[in-house]
C-alpha cells in the first residue's frame, strides 16, 4: 500500500480548491447578472412580473441546495441535452445565487427613500432611466457589504455539489480519504482550506458594513 | 422522443416518504430546541465581558459559519470515530445540525443582547438585580423578540441544510429520495415531489415559527 504524506494530502486537496474557486466564482458572476434582471423584475411596476419573480425567489429560497442540483442534473436529459456534473453544478448554483442576490439587493433598493422615485418620476424618466441614473446607484453603496458576505454562502454551498461527483474540495476530501483512510485529517484540512477561502470574505464584509455605518 | 413523465411511480412509495418527512421534521425540532438553546448560552459567554470566553466562544462561531455544513457532518461522522467517539447516523446529523445552528444563532442572539438599552441594564443594577437576575428578566427576552425574524430564517435554513445528511445515510428525505429513484429508476419525478415536499415544510415551518414568536413574545411584552 502506498503511503501518503500529510503534504501529499494537503497538495491534492489545494488542487481540487481550484474547481470550488473557478465554480464559485463563475456562479457568482453569473448568478449576479442573472439576480440583477430578477431584481429589476421584482421591482418593476408591473404586477405580473413583480409577483413571478417573487415566486422565483420564493422556490429557491424554501428548497434545499441539495434538491436544486438534483433537479438540474436530472432535468437537462429529459430535455434531450447531454450534462456533466460540472454544467448542473454552475446552473444550478446561478440559479441559488441569483435568487438570493435579488432578495438582498431588493432589500438595498427599498432603502432608497421614496422622495428619489418620486422625483425621478417627476422628470418624466422611464423605469429604466430610474433604476440607472438614480436607484441602483445610491442602492449599490448599501449593496456591497450583504453582497460580499453571500459571496461566503455561495462557497459553501459549492460544496453540495460534491455529491452529483463534481469534484472539488470536499468531493476531493471523500476521494482522499477513501485512499488514506485518514478522514480525522482529511476533513479536518479540508475545513482549514474552506476557512482559508471564506474567513477574509467574512471579515472584509464585516469592515465595509462598519465603514458604512460610520460613513453614515 | 419526447419523455413521458410517471409521477404515480413516485406515490406507489408514499410511506417512504412520510417516513422520510416525520425524520426530516425531527431531525429540524430537536437541533432546533438544541441549537437555540446553545446560541442563548453562547450570546451571554459572548457579552459576558470574560475576554477568554468570548474569545473561544468567537473562535467556535466564526469556524463554523465559514465552513461548509457538508464537511462539518463528515469531520463529525467520518473523522471523530479517529478520536473514539462513533456517533450513528442520526446521531451524527443531529449533533452537526445542532453545532451549526448553534454558532450561527449565538452571533444572532448576540446582536439582540446588544440592542439592549444600557438604561434597561443600569435600572436593574439599582434594583439589586444580580447580573443572572438581569440577563433573565431584563436582557433576554426582548432581545429574543428582536431577532426572532432572523433566527426562523435561519431555522428554515438549517432544516433545509439538513437534505445533505443523506450522505452520511441519516434516513431523512432525501434519503428517502435517493432510494426510491434507485428502485424505480424515476429521479426527475422523484426529486421534483420530494422539492415540493420541502416547499411544504419550510413554509410550515416559518409559519409555525411566526405563529410561536407571536404567542411567546408578544404576550409577555402586553403583560409587562
Amino acid at each position: 500500500m502506498p503511503e501518503f504524506t500529510t503534504w501529499d494530502i494537503l497538495y491534492n486537496l489545494i488542487l481540487a480548491a481550484r474547481w470550488t474557486v473557478v465554480l464559485s466564482i463563475l456562479a457568482f458572476i453569473c448568478g449576479g447578472i442573472a439576480g440583477l434582471l430578477v431584481l429589476l423584475g421584482r421591482v418593476s411596476p408591473l404586477p405580473w412580473l413583480r409577483r413571478t419573480m417573487n415566486l422565483y425567489i420564493e422556490l429557491f429560497q424554501g428548497t434545499p441546495l441539495l434538491m436544486q442540483i438534483f433537479i438540474v442534473f436530472f432535468a437537462f436529459p429529459l430535455m434531450g441535452v447531454e450534462t456533466t456534473a460540472w454544467t448542473a453544478a454552475v446552473v444550478a448554483l446561478t440559479l441559488f445565487t441569483s435568487a438570493y442576490l435579488a432578495e438582498i439587493w431588493r432589500g438595498c433598493v427599498e432603502s432608497v427613500p421614496k422622495g428619489q422615485w418620486e422625483a425621478s418620476e417627476s422628470l418624466a424618466m422611464s423605469f429604466t432611466e430610474q433604476m440607472r441614473y438614480v436607484i441602483l446607484p445610491q442602492a449599490l453603496r448599501v449593496a456591497v457589504p450583504p453582497t460580499v458576505g453571500f459571496s461566503v454562502q455561495v462557497i459553501k454551498g459549492t460544496a453540495v455539489t460534491s455529491i452529483i461527483g463534481f469534484v472539488e474540495l470536499t468531493k476531493a476530501g471523500t476521494m482522499i480519504t477513501n485512499a488514506t483512510f485518514q478522514p480525522f485529517l482529511v476533513y479536518g484540512l479540508v475545513g482549514l482550506l474552506y476557512f482559508a477561502l471564506c474567513y477574509p470574505l467574512s471579515v472584509y464584509a464585516k469592515r465595509l458594513e462598519r465603514t458604512l455605518h460610520v460613513a453614515r | 422522443m419526447a419523455y413521458s413523465f410517471d409521477f404515480p411511480a413516485v406515490f406507489d412509495y408514499t410511506p417512504v416518504l412520510v417516513d422520510g418527512v416525520v425524520l426530516t421534521a425531527a431531525l429540524t425540532v430537536v437541533s432546533t430546541v438544541a441549537g437555540v438553546s446553545i446560541g442563548i448560552a453562547g450570546a451571554a459567554a459572548r457579552t459576558s465581558g470574560v475576554k477568554a470566553l468570548d474569545t473561544a466562544v468567537g473562535v467556535y462561531v466564526e469556524v463554523i459559519r465559514n465552513t461548509p455544513f457538508l464537511v462539518q457532518l463528515f469531520f463529525i461522522f467520518f473523522g471523530l470515530p479517529t478520536l473514539g467517539i462513533r456517533l450513528p447516523e442520526w446521531q451524527a446529523a443531529v449533533l452537526a445540525m445542532v453545532v451549526n445552528l448553534g454558532a450561527y444563532s449565538t452571533e444572532i442572539i448576540r446582536a439582540g443582547i446588544q440592542a439592549t438599552p444600557r438604561g434597561l441594564i443600569e435600572a436593574g443594577e439599582s434594583l439589586a438585580m444580580t447580573r443572572a437576575e438581569i440577563f433573565r428578566h431584563i436582557v433576554i427576552k426582548p432581545a429574543m423578540k428582536k431577532i426572532w425574524p432572523a433566527l426562523s430564517s435561519q431555522i428554515v435554513i438549517v432544516m433545509l441544510g439538513s437534505s445533505v445528511c443523506s450522505q452520511i445515510a441519516a434516513e431523512e428525505l432525501t434519503f428517502a429520495a435517493n432510494f426510491i429513484q434507485s428502485r424505480n429508476f424515476r429521479p426527475f419525478e422523484v426529486y421534483f415531489v420530494v422539492t415540493a415536499l420541502y416547499l411544504g415544510l419550510a413554509v410550515l415551518l416559518r409559519w409555525l415559527l411566526a405563529r410561536f414568536g407571536n404567542l411567546v413574545f408578544a404576550r409577555r411584552a402586553a403583560r409587562a
